[in-house]
């Protein structure tokens, strides 16, 4: 259930997110070496543009990339198919980039 | 000579379509014997209403693979010897395809995705232009020769984990011919053949597990030509994108 355009979606949005969460884990440690507490943290990501895209995009590309790997797993499993699986594949992506949104606007709006 | 030995005992599936059983038959085993052989002495001597199928018995034809302890071969260069195990052998029908009767299967659904794929020969000269030049050496034509030994066995089909979970899925060895073609210098609109395998049940559905290029009996790298597959539809998709901007 995986055609070419969907399959490139997963494979970009994969490249997407390497050098992202490569970032991230720099960050953390930098930031427990550092000895940097909660409040510091935020008061550095509030406000932040940088800091905002910087996780948009990780959590735009982890909705596109996990919706449709679950995709395939739901089909392959369920035998889910037609317009129940698209409507599926959205409903995850949807919930996925609302969570990971809420989670992104908590952290970096002011 | 071939000398007598004990019997072996072998199940095997009987049964029509969805429902049936395995039975047991007691054959005699030989020094040199095939599964194919088991399979005929059964007929033969036991029971002359067992169905299965083969043909040329040496490896060409393509018609007698089954699964012989649970794994796909094909039986007519299936050793006794390599899968005796405690004196026993299983036989079943081939995975992934419906049965019509005992160990013949209904190849069907198999040759109707092969055609799917794009496998159909599409001439690009007439009976009147002269025939094309195609040069051996090239890595070109070397890949699409690395492809056109398949015997059309369906082993690789009945190994396919993706195939039993995903009905659409066309298989390895439709998408290794889509690969030949993509790769034969006569076949023009290589686009035709990119786009036959990137629907929703084409090349981008493989896990690349590669139990098709593990079972496969003619050694030959299903594979490796889906991986060349979904390579070539990337950069398709990449060409597309430009030429649409
Ligand atoms: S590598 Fe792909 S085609 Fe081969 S058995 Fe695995 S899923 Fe099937
Ligand atoms: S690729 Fe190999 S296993 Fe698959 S049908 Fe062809 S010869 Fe048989
Ligand atoms: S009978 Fe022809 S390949 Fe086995």
């Amino acid at each position: 259930m995986l055609n070419a355009r969907l399959y490139m979606a997963q494979r970009l949005s994969a490249m997407i997110m390497i050098p992202l969460v490569f970032g991230h884990l720099a960050v953390m440690i930098y930031a427990i070496q550092g000895g940097l507490t909660t409040a510091e943290i935020l008061g550095r990501t509030k406000g932040s543009v940088t800091w905002f895209l910087f996780y948009g995009t990780f959590v735009a590309a982890v909705s596109v990339h996990a919706a449709i790997g679950v995709r395939v797993i739901i089909h392959e499993t369920f035998s889910l198919k037609g317009k129940w699986l698209e409507a599926t594949t959205w409903l995850i992506g949807a919930l996925l980039l609302i969570m990971g949104a809420r989670a992104v606007l908590e952290v970096t709006f002011a | 000579m071939t000398e007598a030995r004990a019997n072996m005992m072998i199940s095997v599936w009987r049964g029509m379509g969805s429902t049936g059983k395995f039975e047991t038959f007691e054959v005699p085993a030989q020094d040199n014997q095939t599964v194919l052989d088991v399979v005929t002495w059964i007929q033969q001597a036991a029971d002359p209403s067992l169905s299965y199928r083969y043909a040329c018995r040496v490896g060409m034809c393509g018609s007698c693979a089954m699964m012989v302890n649970g794994q796909p071969r094909w039986t007519c260069r299936t050793h006794v010897k390599r899968v005796l195990r405690d004196n026993q052998i299983e036989i079943a029908p081939l995975r992934n395809l419906p049965v019509i009767k005992d160990l013949a299967t209904d190849m069907d659904p198999f040759f109707d995705k092969w055609v799917k794929a794009g496998g159909v020969h599409r001439a690009s000269r007439s009976r009147d232009m002269p025939i094309q030049e195609v040069k051996p050496d090239t890595a070109q034509r070397q890949a699409a020769d690395n492809g056109i030994e398949c015997i059309n066995c369906a082993v690789c089909y009945a190994a396919c984990d993706t195939v039993s979970s995903n009905r659409d899925y066309l298989g390895p060895a439709a998408l290794q011919r889509a690969w030949t073609l993509f790769n034969d210098e006569k076949v023009v609109d290589k686009q035709a053949v990119l786009d036959a395998v990137s629907g929703s049940g084409g090349c981008h559905n493989c896990h690349t597990q590669g139990s098709c290029t593990k079972f496969c009996p003619n050694d030959l790298d299903p594979l490796g030509s889906i991986a060349g597959l979904k390579r070539e539809t990337a950069k398709s998709f990449f060409r597309r994108g430009s030429k649409q901007c």
